[in-house]
């Protein structure tokens, strides 16, 4: 048998003000159950059969009143209690100056991460202390659920959706990783290790890594490789959007809607490019569904958003 | 006043042959083709209680074979499909044929038209109905299962289960859709047999609580079923034949199907406890030999969980990436509901006060029933906050919840109106001390079983895991053992409750000295129920202090 474990590391923010709610929620819910189980065992003893214990008439205001007040009481505390835990939720909306962006897919049955500087590892997540992190989560088959007990995270990693999850890092160490959303044969195996470093352990352990082009670079060759740039780039024959500046900006579609160019839509109209066509435009592009990776996705939305900025830059 | 008789065990009821055993519905002529045609509601509920009690002992085998394996943090006992499936049957069969028919089609047939002093139920036909459509629900089930199972999880999730699972995802499907008709038929039919059946003199407000917890459940039953009969329609149709309703793939969308799963999947939790709500409160009344305590209130609780439950189903999608504003709001929904709740445990606790309490096997089942629902409760309001859900969601604490509220709540519940009730449904009474002895042992084993999980769920331990870090195995032993006590508290009422049907004592029509009407025809009834329309006079709960004339009111 390995070590008994009770209390779990708290290595992020977040984690530290969960602790506190599961704490208050916990003396709480203590107090009640104490309080029920001492009635019940008093009233058992006190008014069993033939006790001498005093059973007069209670007047009849007594049971409204008493309902009225336990009512309103049960409310009161259970409305105290989520807007409690509601800060939280609110604390955390707001999105920090900066964040570091990695990208995570989840596949039956492994973790495959990449990093902003194309490093890649499976069921490994090195990441810097003290930093603001978002994970963007696709699933490449069923449904996976990213959960590190420690960070008190979990984020459902659905396919056909892109899932973000933040955590600001602060405590270094491993941490274990799951896959909280049962997905098949092998699902208690989709499990992995978080490694929080010091930022500059962090530095270090990226500059160890086999290069790998980054995201962008790895887009850009596949735009060409897989036949988008036939059609979308140059002086091609067939009539299709250019997708400089496209990103980020209002997408006029044929049906009148005006959607904006963002991750979402950009997948979208990779996998479903009959859905949103823009104004002006045949839907004549056929369906990527299926001969594109996840990874491959992530790698050529990276590549149109970087058509933005270069956009703008000029 | 302990020279008041409180109750009549030590009376003799009638010998056989006498005139009540001829007359009984039992007694009535021998045939399986009798009972296989029967229409009456006593009769049916006989049906329902073998046939749920041979599903309990399946999905207790499967719950067995998972404590095994859970023993040890490797996976050796059984191969990693075979783990998901034997999980899966559990919940398949536990929630779909014992859970949801247990007490509304075994004790709700048997006792709704005696409470109520009716003949029958409103449609005796499409009683016999639901239960065999029951049974082919059943029968499909354990078709699945015998050609090879399927591996899903009860909630069938997709896209794993349409487009990833190779096992026996559609039968199962179509056995708990048809299922699902029989559940529909039986909230028909006690509606319409509330609504129409009751005698004169017995208003809305002056029903059984026991009768109100089942008309509550029937509206649930009525108004959420189709929605999972629905959605199983669709994942049967996208597995089969392809079209993209939730594969992302095919230009579906896997969250629509946890919506109309949970649309159906939470009211249907409510489904599984309110009858439970309904038979607590009839023993400890009795035991206690008190009235209950705000009856209106425990009437309005029962509505107003019936209605808010519909509106909460969003708290089982905190992780799946819905809005913060949509969670919050589920999140809001759920802490409401966990008022009425609350007021139903206060206002059990406040019926034993200045009680004159015994403690029957029945009574003491009631006790580990509020105790353990309100453990259950709490521990809802955990997973209710957004942000602690976010950490303990899909681990072991929301299966020690359930758990909580399904086995230690529900079961308990089922146990104490069985015992409550048996003497009156085979005329004959149990060994009391067995069956105070089960009671407590079941308690201490559940507890045992499932208080670890919630400690395992805090440090991290997912569901649904066939191998787990060995940190975890300290809890795991403990609620093995705990499943070991369980299990041997589960089998002796199997024991001496069969024993009692052969040599148990005769019961008297009254054994507890109870107030309903049921008590006031033979134990077991006649055919027809009552020989003499049954008097209704005070209110339904009318025990009083000895010493106390009768009729007297008073609101205590």
């Amino acid at each position: 048998m390995g070590e008994v474990e009770l209390v779990l590391p708290a290595a992020t923010s977040a984690a530290v003000s969960t602790d506190g709610k599961l704490v208050g929620l916990l003396v709480i819910s203590g107090l009640i159950t104490l309080l029920v189980a001492s009635l019940l065992g008093l009233f058992a003893v006190r008014f069993r059969r033939g006790s001498k214990a005093g059973r007069s008439r209670l007047p009849n205001w007594f049971s409204r009143e008493l309902e009225t007040v336990w009512t309103l009481a049960t409310v009161g505390l259970f409305v105290a209690i989520f807007a409690w835990a509601a800060s939280q939720d609110f604390a955390l909306a707001v999105p920090p100056a900066r964040s570091m962006e990695i990208h995570v897919v989840g596949k039956q049955w492994m973790w495959k991460a990449e990093h902003p500087g194309g490093q890649r590892e499976i069921n490994e997540l090195h990441v810097p202390a003290g930093e603001t992190i978002e994970l963007v989560l696709n699933s490449q088959d069923v449904i996976h659920s990213f959960y590190v007990p420690a960070f008190r995270l979990k984020q459902d990693v659905v396919p056909g959706h892109t899932t973000r999850m933040r955590f600001h890092t602060e405590k270094t160490g491993t941490y274990r990783l799951f896959c909280a959303e049962y997905c098949g044969t092998q699902h208690s195996a989709m499990i992995g290790r978080v490694v929080v470093m010091a930022k500059e352990d962090y530095a270090d352990w990226l500059t160890r890594q086999p290069e790998g082009d980054d995201l962008e670079e790895d887009g850009k060759k596949l735009f060409v490789s897989k036949g988008c740039a036939g059609c979308h780039y140059g002086s091609s024959q067939v009539r299709a959007p250019r997708l400089a500046g496209v990103y980020g900006s209002k997408v006029p579609l044929s049906d009148g809607r005006v959607v904006t160019a963002d991750d979402d839509y950009v997948r979208d109209s990779i996998l479903q490019p009959k859905r949103d066509v823009v104004a002006g435009f045949a839907p004549i592009m056929p369906s990527f569904a299926g001969a594109l990776t996840e990874g491959e996705l992530v790698s050529l939305t990276a590549y149109i958003r970087s058509l933005a900025v270069t956009e703008t830059a000029r | 006043m302990s020279d008041i008789p409180y109750r009549d065990v030590d009376v003799d009821g009638e010998k056989p042959g006498g005139r009540l055993m001829e007359e009984s519905y039992l007694g009535e002529r021998f045939s399986i083709w009798s009972w296989l045609t029967t229409t009456d509601h006593k009769r049916i509920g006989i049906l329902y209680l073998i046939s749920t009690t041979l599903f309990f002992f399946i999905g207790g085998a499967a719950a067995t074979m998972i404590r095994l394996e859970l023993f040890t943090p490797a996976g050796d006992l059984l191969t990693d499909d075979g783990y998901n499936k034997v999980f899966t049957l559990h919940g398949v069969v536990m929630v779909w044929f014992f859970l949801v028919p247990v007490i509304p089609s075994v004790l709700g047939n048997f006792l709704v038209p005696l409470m109520i002093g009716a003949k029958d139920l409103a449609f005796p036909r499409l009683n016999l109905l639901s239960w065999y459509l029951n049974i082919l629900g059943g029968t499909f089930a354990v078709w699945a299962m015998l050609s090879g199972g399927v591996d899903t999880g009860w909630t069938f999730y997709t896209p794993y289960s349409t487009a990833f699972a190779n096992t026996h995802v559609s039968l199962t499907a179509i056995g708990v859709f048809i299922s699902g008709f029989s559940t529909i038929a039986t909230g028909v039919n006690m509606i319409v047999t509330v609504h129409t059946m009751r005698p004169p003199g017995m208003g809305w407000f002056r029903m059984p609580l026991f009768v109100w917890a089942i008309y509550a459940t029937s509206l649930i039953m009525l108004l959420s079923t189709p929605v999972l009969a629905m959605v199983l329609t669709l994942l049967v149709t996208e597995r089969l034949l392809g079209l993209g309703i939730f594969d992302p793939n095919r230009g579906g969308d896997p969250i629509l199907f946890q919506h109309l799963f949970w649309f159906y999947s939470h009211p249907a939790v409510y489904i599984m406890i309110l009858p439970g709500m309904g038979v607590v409160t009839e023993v400890i009344t009795c035991f206690s030999r008190r009235r209950v305590f705000g009856y209106a209130a425990m009437v309005y609780a029962l509505l107003a969980i019936a209605v808010i439950g519909f509106f909460v189903w969003g708290h089982h999608m905190f992780t799946s990436g819905q809005s913060m504003y949509a969670s919050l709001t589920f999140s809001f929904l759920s802490f409401i509901v966990a008022v009425p709740s609350a007021i139903k445990v206060f206002n059990w606790i406040a019926t034993m006060y200045r009680g004159q309490i015994t403690f029957e096997a029945s009574m003491l089942y009631a006790m580990g029933f509020v105790g353990l629902f309100t453990m259950g409760g709490l521990t809802g309001l955990f997973l209710a906050s957004v942000p602690v859900d976010l950490h303990l969601h899909d681990t072991y604490f929301v299966v020690a919840h359930f758990h909580y509220i399904m086995v230690g709540g529900m079961v308990s519940a089922f146990f104490a109106g069985l015992h409550f009730w048996w003497p009156k449904i085979t005329g004959r009474l149990y060994p009391e001390t067995a069956a105070q002895i089960a009671a407590l042992l079941m308690f201490f084993g559940f507890n045992l079983t499932f208080f670890p999980q919630y400690i395992l769920g805090n440090i991290g331990m997912p569901r649904r895991y066939h191998a787990y870090p060995d940190a975890f195995q300290v809890w795991h032993v403990l609620s093995s053992a705990g499943a070991v006590i369980l299990a041997a508290a589960y089998l002796m009422p199997l024991g001496y409750l069969v024993w009692s049907l052969i040599w148990g004592k005769r019961a008297p029509s009254n054994p507890w000295r109870a107030s309903g009407l049921e008590w006031q025809t033979g134990s077991p009834p006649p055919k027809h129920n009552f020989l003499a329309n049954p008097k209704i006079e005070g209110s339904v709960y009318d025990y009083h202090p000895a010493q106390q004339p009768r009729r007297e009111p008073s609101d205590d």
